[in-house]
């Protein structure tokens, strides 16, 4: 099946439908509250909570025996929050670093998730097939309900995004003054985390343990670098997510062999990639080419100076000199003299140049600038 | 036992052994996550490597997959400098993108190639005897004993011509650069060194459960002592001893052995969270208590010693006054009456003369604000620390 096919099949095919919106819900839902973390320096955390769920899977399977997808989510979402809390008492108790306590748990939940996992696979219960999605993600497993599922729980973060605006926005920006101004910023710090933890546990039977880190980041990296509002940017996340879900579940469907993990990550790295170069304020495109602009309007500046500090000595500022005497200056080019003239500073005539009045009076502004900021 | 199991255990604990050293760094470094973003974005190396030589321990295929890893940690910090991002979320863009495509490669040529993502991912220790390293017909053990064994040799022998420096440009990096041990290549050589572990390692325990043999030693270490020699040998210790139990815990189980020893790894690290003497949750939490009760004794005197009236001194008023509930006012007059610093008459209290000389030596202290005005004085009035 091709891309191509993909997308006309898309309209009639009940299956690709279900797959395709459960894919793109995810991805909003992620990149919504991705840019949270993304902007509270919680980055890591989604990829340890998101090991860190992997127990609970197994543990929720071994104690029910079911594999209804509800039931192993409210397992992975209270060993995630376990693991979270446990986290937050490592990096507040003790002196053990944040990027300790984070690799700790990761490491350690999903050695025991592992653990289990195989446990379980020696089980003389056949049902057990399945729960090897966890860690790579199959969206062709999703069903209806577990779409259904996906639609309430981002309709509900969204009402209680929208609800705490405010306190989520100012908590983010400026936590102490949050706190003096009386809002309870454990329950929205609390809040917040518990949605993160939600957005991962979602996704995790799309795309699976390992990888699920990324989708949280990555489509709120890339948005944050088209804007400086976080209205816009938890949009914008959201329809990045969106449409690597969809890009990344038709890639690996019109493929053999392929887990729709791995591509949504790396549709989103393309995106991450895309907003990095050519974002237009942030961009190290325009970056790059922005200092390089700075880099000759200053040596054009310093030209002017030079010519100013001669043309001070005469009476008449506009006592022509030789070109020749610029030559040794450096940052002295024909291309720089000719713009110098272009700008009206300058007047060339044959080999002489001279100083015009605008030129002066510029040049003399600058300087004077020069002293008042030192 | 049987000659497999003894094997096995000789890796496992020569693994554990071999991760624990560079990991102590790491964590020191503040650096334990670049293990996580290493041990993931190696596998694409792993890969072509495996394309290249068609042998999971070959040498080459280790430099391979090291320099991969190592590439990483230039990448994460490219993306550091250009100051798009913060710091830690670099990290996370940068290893699952790379992960993603060593996924990829190994799924789209399943055919042609002997590795499979659990594989990598969990690592089977079970079947490491069974690659065997022949000389010319002869059996010299496991391949992986060897590999293992001579990188946790290189990383000893480092270790030990490069402590000095490396404690230095650790602990603090403007002097390490000043006596002319350069910070970058003690950076370089730790990120090479974490590397050629996490390839060797991840074979026999996985991408992932070497992040555990890496850090959690160290980080269980770190609880119980503040000495860089006793955190490596206690590390050390820990991984040993978790490497062994978790392979009987597995063995009880009939379940992966790597699992299992990051799980016993993480048994350890709690009980030592929960109980170490001084950095454990539960003495922390016991002083943050006394600190409360030391504070509001102070408090408490401060506020004595700034009325003489007796009307402010009466037991009921103070209550009201300092907004103390019962049960901490009583503790906190209790504590000061049983060490003689108040004296009640006619539910008035007044300071004692140990009392006032106390009061003033602890106003002094607010005042200045040193902590060695505090120190002294704690041992000299606080009879009740014991």
């Amino acid at each position: 099946m091709s891309i191509t096919e993909y997308f006309n099949l898309l309209w009639d095919d009940y299956t690709l439908r279900t797959i395709t919106l459960g894919t793109a819900v995810l991805g909003a839902i992620c990149g919504m509250l991705g840019s949270f973390a993304v902007l509270r320096k919680q980055s890591l955390l989604g990829d340890a909570i998101s090991h860190a769920a992997l127990p609970g899977i197994a543990l929720a399977f071994l104690i029910t025996g079911a594999k209804d997808s509800g039931i192993l989510m409210l397992g992975a979402l209270i060993s995630g929050l376990i693991g979270t809390f446990w986290i937050r008492g490592i990096t507040s108790k003790t002196h053990l670093k944040s990027d300790t306590a984070l690799g700790l748990i990761l490491s350690i939940f999903f050695g025991f998730g592992m653990l289990l996992l195989t446990f379980i696979q020696k089980q003389p219960n056949a049902n057990q097939a399945g729960l090897d999605k966890y860690l790579f993600g199959q969206a062709a497993t999703l069903m209806e309900s577990d779409v259904q599922l996906m639609i309430i729980v981002t309709g509900i973060s969204l009402f209680v995004m929208l609800l705490f605006w405010k306190e989520f926005k100012i908590l983010l920006f400026d936590a102490d003054y949050t706190k003096t101004l009386g809002f309870n910023t454990k329950f929205i710090d609390v809040l917040i985390t518990f949605l993160i933890v939600l957005a991962i546990v979602l996704g995790l039977q799309t795309v699976g343990v390992v990888l699920m880190s990324a989708i949280l980041l990555a489509p709120a990296a890339a948005a944050r670098q088209w804007t400086n509002s976080l209205g816009t940017m938890v949009l914008l996340a959201a329809i990045f997510g969106a449409f690597s879900g969809v890009f990344g579940t038709a890639i690996s469907a019109s493929q053999n062999n392929l887990s729709t993990g791995p591509v949504i990550v790396l549709v989103a790295g393309v995106f991450v990639l895309f907003s990095f170069i050519f974002s237009p304020k942030r961009g190290l495109l325009f970056r790059e080419i922005r200092f390089h602009q700075n880099r000759t309007d200053l040596k054009l500046m310093k030209t002017l100076q030079f010519m100013y500090g001669i043309a001070q000595e005469h009476e008449n500022i506009s006592h022509p000199h030789a070109i020749r005497i610029l030559n040794n200056f450096h940052g002295f080019t024909k291309s720089s003299l000719k713009k110098l003239e272009n700008e009206g500073w300058i007047i060339i005539q044959g080999q002489q140049w001279a100083i015009t009045q605008k030129g002066f009076k510029q040049a003399q502004e600058m300087y004077n600038q020069k002293t008042m900021n030192e | 036992m049987n000659s497999p199991q003894i094997e096995i255990q000789i890796i496992a604990v020569i693994v554990a052994m071999a991760c624990a050293i560079p990991g102590v760094f790491l964590v020191l470094r503040k650096m334990a996550l670049i293990s996580d973003a290493i041990s993931h974005a190696i596998l694409p190396g792993i890969v072509i490597g495996f394309f290249v030589t068609q042998d999971l321990n070959s040498p080459l295929l280790i430099l391979l997959a090291a320099l991969t890893g190592v590439i990483t940690v230039v990448l994460v910090e490219f993306i550091q400098k250009t100051g798009l991002v913060k710091e830690d979320t670099a990290i996370g863009l940068v290893f699952p993108v790379l992960f993603s495509i060593g996924v990829i490669l190994i799924s789209k040529n399943a055919n042609d190639i002997h590795l499979d993502v659990d594989a990598v991912l969990l690592g089977e220790l079970a079947f490491a005897p069974f690659d065997r390293f022949m000389v010319e017909g002869t059996d010299l053990g496991p391949k992986s004993l060897w590999v293992m064994g001579s990188i946790l040799l290189i990383t000893i022998s480092l270790l030990l011509l490069f402590f000095k420096e490396l404690k230095v440009s650790t602990f603090d990096a403007g002097l390490s650069s000043a006596i002319g041990i350069s910070p970058i290549v003690m950076h370089y050589g730790l990120m090479s060194i974490s590397s050629i572990t996490v390839v060797g390692a991840f074979d026999a325990v996985g991408a992932i459960l070497v992040v555990a043999l890496m850090i959690a030693p160290a980080a269980t270490a770190y609880l119980l002592t503040e000495d860089l020699k006793k955190m490596i040998g206690l590390s050390l210790l820990f991984g040993a001893v978790s490497a062994i139990s978790g392979y009987w815990v597995a063995n009880v189980l009939d379940a992966s052995i790597s699992g299992s020893i990051a799980t016993t790894l993480g048994v350890i690290f709690l009980i030592v969270y929960l109980f170490a003497p001084k950095k454990g949750l539960i003495s922390v939490l016991y002083r943050q208590k006394q600190q409360k009760i030391e504070v509001s004794l102070i408090t408490f005197l401060l506020h004595l010693n700034r009325h003489d009236e007796e009307s402010e001194r009466h037991i009921n008023h103070l209550r009201e006054h300092i907004n103390w509930q019962e049960v901490q006012a009583r503790t906190v007059l209790n504590l000061a009456e049983k060490n003689n610093l108040i004296e009640i008459k006619n539910s008035v209290v007044s300071l004692t003369e140990k009392g006032l000389t106390f009061t003033e030596k602890s106003l002094e202290y607010i005042v200045n604000n040193k902590d060695e005005k505090i120190e002294p004085m704690k041992e000299d009035f606080f009879l009740f620390r014991g």
